[in-house]
């Protein structure tokens, strides 16, 4: 489209106002559809037999008794699929990787526990399970490493064999001379960070339900995923049906933050049984499997020095890294999405000349590493931020003014890191003053001090950060993976009766799409919001679509539904301008009726749709247009976005309990569609963040055994553990995406990891301790404050 | 297999007799034998509150029971507080305040919520936090659902 309607600008828009959600009646009143709520008459049953190995040879499977129980209709291990079924294989360009096959149940040999390893599919879940019990496995225990530092020695033992080694991703990113920058600097500041190890936890969890429709030889897949197109296009491939014949329907879906976000060993065991079968066939993770064997996530070592000058400016920094990515490579994102990232985004929001991070990514008998809310930032931006305000403490700066010295500045952009980011103008600098103006973050230090000089362990913690969001098809969303994350298409037509549908190929699961993509094609179309319906999470909508990842569903999806709205608007004031006998310029077109501005002659919507497909002879046939558009929007680079968070907390000294009496992020996200779900969006965020900070650790002993398999051992935020969130909306200039939006999902979890851990380092910075390993629990923090005491702190 | 048991429960109003397995779960008696799959299902361990439905007018967790031990009792779910067309108070504060995002644990919440605005003072943001921490909530932070029961607690005035 070429020039811009002056009068959209004028009318009264839905987008930037807190509309309330269409989605909301039906999930407030038990009328949500999710996948476990749909059972087709005849539905079968999986329950799953997964390893209790790390890492064995599976000798041999016996299915004893399990025929035996009343309802069990087949057991199966992966010798029974093989035929069935290829591997999905996550391929990448990058040189020296090694693409682990994937496979619905292990083949072989087991690579960690919870892995699985036998299928049993009867007429109900209780029976299914009941024959798990008679199953036998006999397996050949073989050596492991379960920590990373280990997996990556020479002399370790393969998980992978053909592999030829543990280290399956690596990658160097070097920029200018970091070696001098460091020799030069007046002060360096080193530290080895730890991100431990994550899971999302969706509040539903895991499900999936293959339907086989013997009549059309066609597979539809129901599933609790956040990728339908993804996952449609990879089953496809692995059972050799084409894509009109394999369906990915993702209903309503009960959360995600990545960890819906991969093809899962379930998906395609449903998918080939269901086929095999010629039944439904269902499968429902408890809250026990997803701990165990969803996707987790983060997992580096980050050892890292940073070079500054006498004025606090930034020299170089130089990291290595060691990401342990478990025992698979990730479909599609492969092993190198979260540790890639972590280099790559390091050198955060700053002005550096000198730049050299080094990664490895390698196998451990865990599950696989895959996307989670923040992916790599939350590990880098921890690791950046720490050793910020490790300089500024060695220089007597005071956080925010070492922030301010290095923030790339207005004039500045766009700015290329020693990583190769380009940053686009976003307001980096505004961000820091806006939080800090929010809390009046002198009289904030002053609280603090006042607090300290009382005995109180209170402290201060700044983050500054930037991500790349709604990325374009310049740079895949995982480095070196072939599929396309560039692009999203928006199918909308307005049919018979006026009604408009759009279609879309992303899959909204909690972010509110249906009301904010309804808001901008009301407002381009002209029509009114109640008569836009908003389909997504089917893969048959549009004919290529992602899903909805990477903060990328509001500039992608929402520049393809106002391209195509544009080219709709167009076709129907092109129909009204025939029928109402006057110039197309003439006319407009708002909340359902259209105007003409030289008469007060008027239209409704319905009304010319009526007339454009009913009515024959009403426009000239060779002039008549269907009211329908597909186009397809790339912002090909993407857009930055940016932010500062805040957080004060206070350390009880008995208890070493850490509570935050203020938490503050300003955020600049360009145009908001609807403030108050971007409020949601960052309040849920920062609660994860929080949960990173303090909680949340998935932990494996050392015999590989998981041993937070339950929500009272992997501890999430509840209300009390997370405090009001003060959010500054800061709108500078807008990016160049089509409706001047950038994505806002994940950058709460980015931040406050890194704030946290700053201020707790804060607090306890007279026994001169630095946080290096995320969560700061209770025992961590004694322990670290016993280490102090006895070097002779404090 | 024991053999079936007769129970007869009250749903939302509605009286349901039903022979089923001793040991099958409330939440599963409700979702897959009466179809009201507005209750949910989120850790099957009692912790992260999901599947919260009142029995004889409490908040409890129906997958921390037998359907058979609710032989006799009343139980309310989330199909009982309003409809899409009407939606109950508790409801609309939701909407209002967007307190959901994904709504998966949204009907656990609405129930609990349902129980201590009955039974609870709510009289600070710290009462009405200590009255959600059985319940998780994964997406919204908790700020807006604190929002919502306050303005709930407000609504109400003091408990009598």
């Amino acid at each position: 489209m070429t020039g811009i309607d002056a009068s959209v600008e004028l009318r009264p828009r839905l987008v930037g106002q807190r509309i309330k959600r269409t989605e909301d009646p039906r999930l407030l009143t038990g009328c949500g559809r999710y996948v476990d709520d749909i059972t087709p008459p005849g539905t079968l049953h999986v329950a799953i037999r997964r390893s209790d190995q790390p890492h064995a040879l599976i000798r041999g499977i016996e299915a004893g008794e399990a025929f035996a129980v009343p309802g069990v209709v087949g057991v199966f291990d992966a010798s029974d699929l093989d035929a069935d079924m290829a591997p999905a294989i996550p391929t990448s360009r990058m040189t020296g990787y090694y693409a682990t096959p994937f496979r619905p149940l292990a083949q072989g040999k087991v690579r960690y526990i919870g892995e699985p390893v036998v299928a049993v599919v009867a007429e109900s879940r209780y029976a299914a399970e009941d024959a798990l019990e008679h199953i036998h496995i006999d397996y050949e225990p073989l050596p492991f490493a379960i920590r990373q530092v280990d997996a990556v020695a020479d002399d370790a033992p393969l998980l992978h064999a053909e592999a030829g080694t543990n280290v399956i991703i690596a990658r160097t990113f070097a920029h200018g001379d970091v070696d001098a920058a460091i020799a030069q600097a007046a002060v360096t500041v080193h530290g080895r960070f730890r991100m431990t190890r994550k899971t999302a936890v969706p509040m539903e969890n895991r499900a999936y339900l293959a339907e086989w429709d013997r009549r059309r030889r066609a597979l539809t897949l129901h599933s609790s995923t956040n990728i339908p197109g993804i996952i449609r296009d990879v089953l496809a491939a692995c059972l050799d049906l084409p894509g009109n014949r394999m369906r990915v329907v993702a209903p309503d879906v009960g959360g995600s933050f990545g960890g819906k976000g991969s093809l899962n060993h379930e998906e395609m065991l449903v998918c080939v049984l269901a086929k095999k079968l010629e039944r439904p066939v269902k499968f429902v993770a408890d809250r026990m499997e997803d701990l165990t064997a969803m996707s987790q996530a983060f997992d580096e070592l980050i050892d890292a020095t940073l070079a500054v000058d006498a004025d606090g400016r930034l020299l170089g920094l130089d990291a290595d890294v060691i990401g342990d990515i478990g025992a698979y490579s990730i479909y599609p994102w492969t092993a190198a999405l979260e540790p890639v990232q972590v280099v790559s985004f390091l050198p955060g929001p700053y002005r550096m000349a000198h730049y050299r991070g080094r990664v490895r990514g390698v196998l451990t008998p865990k599950p696989p590493t895959g996307p989670y809310r923040g992916v790599g930032r939350p590990s880098s931006t921890f690791a950046m931020e720490r050793l910020m305000d490790m300089a500024a403490r060695a220089l007597g700066l005071d956080p925010a003014e070492m922030r301010r010295r290095n923030l790339v500045t207005t004039e500045e952009f766009p700015y290329r890191t020693g990583s190769g980011i380009i940053w686009d103008r976003s307001a980096f600098q505004e961000c820091l003053e806006a939080v800090c103006r929010h809390v009046d973050y002198p009289a904030l230090v002053k609280a603090r001090d006042a607090a300290r000089a009382a005995g109180r362990w209170v402290g201060i913690g700044l983050a500054s950060y930037a991500e790349l969001t709604g990325i374009g098809s310049r740079i895949a969303v995982a480095p070196g993976m072939p599929i396309n994350t560039g692009t999203e298409t928006a199918a909308i037509r307005i049919d018979a009766t006026g009604a408009v549908t759009a279609a879309f190929g992303i899959s909204s699961h909690g972010q509110g799409l249906e009301t904010t993509l309804a808001q901008i094609v009301a407002d381009e179309i002209g029509c009114r919001l109640e008569d836009v319906e908003i389909q997504h999470g089917d893969s048959a909508l549009v004919p290529m679509g992602t899903g909805t990842y990477a903060s990328r569903s509001a500039v992608l999806g929402g520049g393809a539904a106002t391209k195509s709205a544009r080219v709709v608007r167009g076709k129907l004031l092109k129909a009204a301008a025939h029928l109402m006998q006057v110039p197309v310029e003439d006319l407009d077109a708002e909340a359902g009726i259209i105007r003409a501005r030289s008469s007060n002659a008027t239209m409704t919507v319905k009304e010319v749709a009526n007339a454009v497909y009913s009515q024959m002879g009403r426009i000239p046939h060779d002039q008549r247009e269907d009211l329908v558009a597909a186009e397809t929007y790339d912002p090909y680079l993407g857009t930055a976005c940016s932010s500062t968070h805040l957080a004060m907390v206070e350390i009880d000294p008995e208890t070493y309990g850490v509570t935050i009496t203020r938490y503050a992020v300003a955020e600049d996200c360009g145009r908001l569609i609807n403030p108050m779900i971007v409020d949601g969006q960052v309040h849920g965020a920062v609660a994860q963040g929080i949960g990173a900070a303090l909680l949340e650790e998935v932990v494996h002993d050392d015999d590989g055994q998981l041993v937070t398999a339950s929500l009272a051992d992997y501890l999430v935020p509840v209300a009390t553990s997370v405090p009001d969130i003060g959010i500054v909306h800061v709108e500078a200039e807008l990016p160049a995406t089509l409706g001047g939006f950038r994505g806002i999902g994940e950058g709460g979890t980015i931040g406050a990891p890194a704030a946290i851990a700053n201020a707790v380092s804060d607090a306890l910075s007279h026994l001169g301790i630095e946080v290096d390993t995320l969560p700061v629990t209770p025992d961590r923090i004694f322990r670290l404050v016993e280490a102090a005491r006895a070097k002779g702190m404090g | 297999m024991s053999a079936r048991a007769e129970i007869t429960v009250t749903v939302n109003g509605l009286t349901h007799t039903r022979a089923v397995d001793p040991r099958l779960l409330l939440s599963d008696f409700l979702r897959h034998e009466l179809g009201l799959t507005g209750t949910h299902v989120g850790c099957e361990h009692g912790v992260c509150g999901a599947c919260t439905i009142l029995l004889d007018g409490r908040s409890a967790r129906s997958c921390l029971m037998l359907a058979v031990q609710a032989d006799g009792a009343a139980i309310d779910t989330v199909e009982g507080l309003g409809s899409m067309e009407a939606l109950g108070r508790v409801q609309q504060a939701f909407r209002d305040h967007h307190a959901l995002q994904c709504g998966f644990c949204t009907p656990g919440f609405l129930m609990t919520i349902t129980d201590m605005l009955r039974h609870h003072a709510l009289e600070s943001d710290a009462q009405i936090r200590e009255a959600l921490s059985g319940n998780i909530c994964r997406c919204t932070g908790y700020e807006h659902i604190v929002n919502a029961v306050r303005e709930l607690a407000r609504e109400r005035g003091p408990l009598k």
